[in-house]
């Protein structure tokens, strides 16, 4: 039979610890999405122009390792950063540390793709525009292309962004106390899995559903009528 | 730094028997997830135009629900919570025949049979109503509409994006270590574990990865450009 009294007493635990990161281990889904986002956003940002540069010793690296990160697993680019850098530097870092790098390096190269894709859906003759107006390359970039280009992009950005808050869940892999961990800490005392992993599938839902209906909404307000 | 090099640790030893077998089940995972995910993504995605309701509302849950819930959840899932629930007898042959790995294939398989669905619709989508209605306009029955009009645009249209779908199934393959499915992470962590040279096993169980990637990229680019129709897509453009 269905217990739901397993959810009841663990809830604080899964939720504060788990979800949020607060308590006595390192960990929280929250905790580790939101600069994960952040951090991959800024850099896929760099990345996606980097692709699109007319010089070719930044275009081919950055092309390259766009290429490189969507040809291998997230697993594997969590396991490189936890087992290598140990053994570069010659010291431990925290699984936080461990599994916010991977995520970052890793989605970067898939938002790469989505703000070069942003960029080269802004007409060409905006940026003829702006430098006849007298902006430098840089001035254009930042207040001409990517304000539109982001405005394009937000759909698949989106999107990209439920991806990375769901591959979160793999930091409980390297043993990051986030929502996954925390239901496999509780399921090896309880013996409870139909509830518990039911439980935060539901709890991944709420979070990610309600990302897609708030990008869907801001898709409508901005696309000109 | 002080790493001493030994890349000799992959051809000796059990490691390249075990980066092998890894590459075999990887690939008979992913194999059977793949027909697994197409068959859901085709229904699911079928029963999302039917005009019964509540089939409708199924298959609309299936793909919401499924899609946007972590993989590793749903591995955990599938072999922690399913097996408790099934019939004894399918339980005792489940435990004999490999139960990691039929979980692994049922968490794969429905996940991304959700993702794909969502592949098909759009690829379907994007051929204009005015399409169908012409070819019944010229007299062609509704299936030979779809076997000469529809389809032959609409499977091309798809494999960009199909493509990118069934790469991410491949990758995703590797979360199956975590129920400890013998795959080529899992054999990557184990010569790392027996020979204590984690940047040659990790070297080459990335390369694996990415040659696989790369070539079916290829193959599939070919595939896009061979069948382009003059016109209508612009060929060889990559989408991946």
């Amino acid at each position: 039979m269905l217990d739901l009294g397993v959810i009841w007493r663990n809830l604080p635990f899964l939720m504060i610890q788990g979800f949020l990161g607060f308590g006595n281990f390192a960990g929280g889904t929250l905790r580790l999405a939101i600069p994960a986002i952040i951090l991959g956003f800024i850099l896929g940002i760099f990345i996606g122009i980097g692709r699109l540069a007319p010089q070719r010793w930044i275009r081919v690296p950055a092309t390259l390792y766009v290429e490189f990160f969507r040809g291998v697993p997230l697993v594997m680019v969590i396991f490189w950063i936890w087992i290598v850098v140990p053994v570069v530097l010659n010291r431990s870092i925290p699984e936080f540390w461990v599994a916010l790098s991977a995520f970052v390096i890793f989605e970067a190269a898939y938002l790469g793709e989505i703000v070069r894709a942003g960029i080269q859906s802004v007409p060409r003759g905006q940026v003829e525009a702006a430098t006849a107006v007298g902006l430098t390359g840089t001035q254009t970039m930042r207040s001409v292309v990517l304000p539109q280009a982001l405005k394009n992009m937000i759909p698949s950005l989106v999107t990209q962004f439920i991806v990375l808050f769901k591959d979160t869940s793999l930091a409980s892999i390297i043993g990051f106390m986030d929502l996954t961990k925390a239901a496999q800490v509780v399921n090896n005392r309880e013996i409870r899995p139909f509830e518990l992993y039911l439980f935060i599938a539901v709890v991944y839902w709420i979070c990610t559903y309600s990302m897609s209906r708030y990008a869907r909404h801001l898709e409508k307000r901005l696309s000109p009528a | 730094m002080k790493y001493q090099f030994n890349w000799s640790v992959l051809w000796t030893g059990e490691s390249g028997q075990w980066l092998l077998s890894g590459l075999i089940t990887t690939l008979e995972l992913s194999a059977l997830a793949w027909l697994l995910a197409v068959v859901l993504g085709i229904v699911s995605g079928a029963l999302r135009t039917v005009k019964f309701r509540p089939l409708r509302a199924l298959a609309t849950f299936y793909v919401e629900f499924f899609r946007n819930v972590p993989l590793l959840v749903w591995m955990f899932f599938w072999y922690f919570a399913v097996p408790p629930l099934l019939p004894g007898a399918t339980q005792e042959w489940l435990f004999g025949h490999g139960l990691e790995f039929w979980a692994a294939v049922c968490a794969l398989g429905v996940y991304s049979g959700a993702r794909f669905s969502e592949v098909l619709r759009s690829g379907i989508q994007s051929i204009p109503r005015t399409q169908f209605e012409a070819s019944t306009a010229s007299g062609l029955t509704t299936f030979q509409a779809y076997r000469y009009v529809i389809l032959p645009v609409a499977l091309r249209l798809i494999i960009p994006p199909g493509t990118s779908e069934s790469l991410n199934l491949l990758k995703n393959s590797s979360l199956a270590l975590t129920i400890s499915v013998a795959e080529l992470t899992f054999q990557t962590r184990q010569i790392e574990t027996y020979t204590a040279r984690a940047i040659e096993a990790l070297t080459a169980g990335t390369l694996i990865y990415l040659v696989l990637c790369v070539s079916i990229a290829t193959i599939m680019g070919w595939v896009e450009r061979r069948t382009a129709i003059p016109g209508l897509i612009t060929a060889g453009r990559r989408r991946r």
